[in-house]
């Protein structure tokens, strides 16, 4: 899989309530959620962002609430992928379980510009920045993990094990 | 056999292993598996989408509408009702609505559906409260709730352990809240990421059951995977009357391995208060300076217990709110709204001019019943203050405990109880 676009770039310990208020929690259409991503940290974001592009940020994305609502809004924006140093744990559990890939990835935020060219390798976890020609290898997603991307998220992988 | 933390053992048992280390990747038994009115539904939505009929065990699923309810507007009405119908056509013994409903968190425990040992999974990333009783209780998403709803099971990776050694006699006036704010504050809000928080020590001992849920329930904001106190007498006194199920003692070896393990001396710590916008962004009280506050919040899966009513009530005797602040209260459930009733305490509120809300989560998570507007400071013993989490992207919230909440709401400047008494 191999995803190319715009880099977002957002700092760190950006919270659930930054990716989604808690006033919008009371629908679940990724369209409607979509609208209101990332509405208090950059207005500009939801009605600008183009399928494909990509959120770089810093430290800790995602912290806060168990809210499936945040990577629901983020896929539902067009976002192919989510590079950060690391994650709150819930919302890495949420996005391996909604199928929205992000990778754990050092040193790419620090010379990534708003704009900038992105190009990612999920096979290889290379992360590279065209604009400015600097790649990185992001931390390997764990086979367990693996397995459940490859199984279609967590409810077709309980599917296919025969358990409903 | 390796020894192992309170931690370890719990998911160990619950994984039908002998021994687990950190790192190593289990499927659990789940005891407890919660989900509200924000989560539920989509839990829900994904339990049908793969053709699922019925949950594993009725009696372990449990469902409480509290974060937009009494319903806020006809969106949350219609996420209420599919939490309803999905009860009663799975005949969910633990579903409460309406009369019945209360902030999860301090429900759950209150009506001993969660017991001592127990693995519990929530799609609320306050479960971690429970750890408070000596379970191991996590955060998870919908997804993961509808996973354990099917199949009574979840995975789950071994979690390293902080252990966090408390010394000392608490001060005055000091909380369970504030020892978490103590030390969220010195780690930060991503220092125990990925990791089990385990509280010890003779003040922890000597903390009642409502603030040691009070401390367990902001384990996740430091970033943990869970906080737990090991079950001892107090836990003993407080679950022996209402536990509905066996329950388990589980405790550390003496020799367990920890991650890391930091101590601290209560002599340090007074009640703290958490500036906008990051829970780590903690200050003595006595160092504030002078914030002047808009609107007091007591109340949520924090603070909202019978103890914390209690100390505000005590201060507020005979007191009036200042002109320039709102003081909302909220019971978090109809056991302790009624024993508040009973205790005089809604007599002293309504005169001190404050008003009270039914149990809900409400402004916690800027829901609804007292919206920030831009601008506006609110004090509140909550557990979050990200910007615009309780309205306005442009409106700040501070966190600390109940007595500096009321201190706070009479003085309409941000105080500690110690302001009350000098004249
Ligand atoms: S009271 Fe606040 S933190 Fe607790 S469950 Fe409700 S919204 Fe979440």
């Amino acid at each position: 899989m191999k995803f190319k676009g715009s880099a977002w770039k957002f700092g760190a310990d950006i919270n659930t309530d930054d990716i989604i208020p808690a006033v919008y929690l009371t629908t679940t259409d990724p369209k409607e959620l979509a609208k209101k991503c990332m509405e208090h940290l950059d207005p500009k974001f939801a009605p600008n962002v183009k399928k494909g592009d990509v959120i770089i940020a810093d430290k800790n994305f995602g912290c806060g609430s168990s809210r499936e609502h945040a990577p629901i809004a983020i896929k539902g924006s067009g976002i192919s992928c989510v590079v950060a140093p690391s994650f709150a744990r819930i919302f890495y559990r949420n996005s391996f379980n909604m199928g929205l890939p992000i990778l754990e990835c050092d040193g790419i935020f620090k010379v990534t510009k708003p704009g900038d060219k992105i190009e990612i390798d999920m096979d290889t976890g290379t992360v590279t920045n065209v604009t400015r020609k600097k790649s990185f290898v992001a931390t390997p997603v764990p086979p367990f993990m693996q397995d459940l991307v490859k199984a279609g998220g967590l409810m077709n992988s309980i599917k296919k094990r025969g358990l409903v | 056999m390796r020894p192992m933390t309170i931690t370890e053992k719990i998911l160990a048992k619950h994984a039908g292993k002998k021994s687990v280390q950190p790192g190593e990747l289990i499927n659990a038994k789940v005891d407890i598996a919660l989900g509200n009115d924000i989560t539920a539904p989509i839990a829900i939505k994904q339990f049908r989408s793969i053709g699922a009929k019925k949950v594993f065990n009725r009696n372990k699923v449990v469902l409480v509408p509290d974060h937009f309810t009494p319903n806020k507007d006809i969106k949350s009405a219609e996420q209420c009702k599919v939490l309803r119908e999905f009860a009663h056509e799975q005949k969910i013994s633990h579903y409460y609505d309406g009369g019945d409903a209360g902030v999860e968190h301090a429900l759950l425990p209150e009506q001993g559906v969660v017991v001592p040992g127990d693995v519990v999974i929530g799609a609320d990333s306050h479960t971690c409260t429970y750890g408070g009783l000596g379970a191991f209780s996590t955060g998870v998403g919908s997804t993961d709730l509808a996973a354990a709803m099917i199949t009574g099971e979840l995975w789950f990776k071994v979690p390293e352990t902080i252990k966090f050694v408390f010394k000392g006699k608490l001060n005055k006036w000091v909380t369970g809240k504030d020892l978490i704010l103590h030390i969220i504050g010195d780690i930060g809000v991503d220092g125990a990421l990925y990791r089990a928080m385990e509280f010890t020590g003779k003040p922890i001992e000597r903390l009642s059951m409502d603030s040691r849920l009070s401390l367990c329930n902001m384990a996740i904001e430091a970033g943990a995977k869970c906080g737990i106190i090991a079950p001892d007498a107090v836990t003993e006194a407080y679950v022996k009357t209402r536990a509905e199920r066996k329950y388990k003692f589980y405790a550390s070896d003496p020799d367990a391995e920890y991650a890391e393990v930091r101590e601290y001396n209560c002599a340090d710590i007074e009640p703290k208060v958490a500036f906008p916008h990051l829970p780590e962004n903690t200050k003595n009280i006595s160092q504030v300076g002078k914030v002047r506050i808009d609107q007091v919040v007591i109340g949520s899966c924090t603070n909202g217990r019978f103890e914390d009513l209690e100390v505000a009530a005590k201060l507020l005797k005979g007191k009036k709110v200042s002109d320039h602040v709102r003081l909302i209260i909220i019971p978090a459930t109809p056991k302790i709204y009624s024993d508040a009733m009973e205790s005089g305490f809604f007599k002293t509120f309504l005169k001190a001019g404050a008003i009270i809300s039914p149990p809900t989560c409400g402004p916690c998570l800027g829901g609804h019943m007292g919206i920030l507007a831009e601008g506006e400071k609110a004090l509140t013993t909550t557990n979050r203050n990200f910007a615009g989490r309780m309205g306005h992207p442009k409106s700040e919230v501070y966190l600390a405990n109940p007595a500096v909440a009321a201190a706070t709401a009479v003085k309409g400047f941000i105080a500690g109880p110690e302001a009350l008494r000098k004249k």
